[in-house]
């Protein structure tokens, strides 16, 4: 638990905080938290919207069916206001987009240190040392985790701009953009590559940079000021709740934006 | 704080999802959606089809409405009109049945006076002739004087 006064615990409680549980080295490391956590959030997503996919009826809905409806239809307009084509890709990949990372950073607001202190307590009894036991229970505070999210869209991205505009269209984008004379057709490609690569990049970190952030405020607040921490967690909570669904939005938002943007014919 | 292989099994796992939600997830509850809509747009039409049929057949009433009344007073100005028509006839035939009545009694009664005094006449006559008979006490040849009595007769 929090650690008293002494800067070395403190900054040992902090770090042991922010350190995954990991298997294999270098590269080739799992963060078998990250890995667990997303996965079952995951599933809790898949299983709950399927039961109401289910038994959907087109009568009076039941509550269950009111709030999945509530969530699709919203992540429906936010497609179609947006993204101008038709995919059938699009519109559930926005869905699984906003309500993962939606779960997932819900997962901040967990008191930090109780689900550690569960795994130490069943470390204890499975005979391994508790200061080995390590676990970060919010997925998008880990890179991995929010890289895969925006490679797999930057991914898609590629596919849609080369499935409608074509190889050779995808390249022109590329060096024939902003100033269309052939002598600064290389200026051009250093720009749109940088632009092309920041987009992944941005949506990555943001989502990262957010959460991290908010995290380690909550494990600052817990590690360095003993009882008064009730009223700040509460305060920093209510914060944070803003940023949760904002971060899981964003992600949304710019998923569709960057994928109608790369099916745009120009 | 890299991003390690754990990026790779999440690329999996996110790839996995997105396929699950599109083949089961999203179609259900989109098509669900999409059905209801189209079910209260076409509700929505039909009542304002019917509120509007309802329009129609009020102004459709009020206008048999209004014909029947003006029928309905054509048909009771009409009987009035037969009813005094009948009157006036009956009073008529009445009048010149009353007149018939009376003008017969009339004649009856003339006859009838005419009568009498024939009979009273000859009576008269009669009286006359006894009268005379008694007067001159002696026989006379009634077929003889006849004539006579027939001068007396005519003149009374």
């Amino acid at each position: 638990m929090a650690a008293s006064g002494d800067e070395q615990s403190v900054s040992a409680y902090i770090q042991h905080h922010l350190t995954n549980a990991s298997v294999g080295e270098g590269f080739w490391t799992f963060h078998i938290d990250t890995l667990a956590w997303s996965v079952v959030l995951g599933l809790v997503f898949l299983i709950s919207f399927r039961s109401a996919a289910k038994k959907m009826t087109t009568g009076v809905p039941g509550k269950w069916q009111a709030c999945v409806e509530l969530v699709v239809e919203f992540v429906d307009n936010t497609v179609k206001g947006t993204y101008q084509g038709k995919s059938p890709v699009i519109a559930p990949l926005a869905l699984t987009i906003f309500v993962w990372v939606l779960l997932m950073n819900l997962m901040d607001l967990i008191p930090v240190d109780l689900i550690p202190y569960i795994a130490q307590n069943i470390g204890i009894m499975m005979g391994v040392d508790p200061h080995d036991v390590y676990i970060k229970s919010v997925p998008t505070t880990d890179t991995s985790m929010t890289f895969a999210l925006s490679l797999g869209v930057f991914a898609l991205m590629i596919f849609y701009s080369i499935k409608i505009k074509g190889v050779g269209g995808f390249m022109k984008e590329l060096y024939a953009h902003p100033f269309n004379t052939p002598w600064l057709y290389w200026f051009n490609f250093i720009l749109e590559v940088v632009a092309l690569i920041a987009k992944p990049l941005s949506l990555a970190l943001r989502l990262f940079g957010n959460l991290y952030a908010g995290e380690l405020i909550f494990i600052l607040i817990a590690g360095t000021i003993g009882l008064w921490q009730l009223p700040i967690h509460f305060l920093w909570a209510a914060f944070h709740l803003l940023v949760i669904p904002l971060q899981a939005f964003i992600f949304m938002m710019l998923t569709i934006v960057y994928l109608s943007m790369a099916s745009e014919k120009h | 704080m890299l991003p390690n292989a754990t990026l790779i099994g999440e690329l999996i796992a996110f790839l996995v999802f997105v396929v699950f939600c599109m083949k089961y997830v999203w179609p259900p509850i989109i098509g669900a959606i999409e059905e209801r809509q189209k079910k209260i747009a076409d509700g929505l039409a039909a009542s304002e089809e019917g509120e509007k049929a309802l329009e129609l057949a009020q102004a459709d009433a009020d206008v048999q409405l209004k014909e029947a009344k003006a029928q309905a007073a054509e048909i009771i100005d009409q009987a009035k009109k037969r009813g005094t028509q009948i009157v006036d006839e009956e009073t008529q035939r009445g009048h010149s049945e009353r007149e018939k009545i009376i003008a017969q009694g009339y004649s009856e009664v003339e006859a009838e006076r005419n009568r009498t005094k024939e009979e009273l006449r000859k009576q008269v006559a009669a009286l006359a002739i006894t009268g005379a008979e008694k007067i001159l006490e002696r026989e006379i040849d009634a077929a003889a004087q006849s004539d006579i009595v027939a001068k007396l007769v005519a003149e009374l």
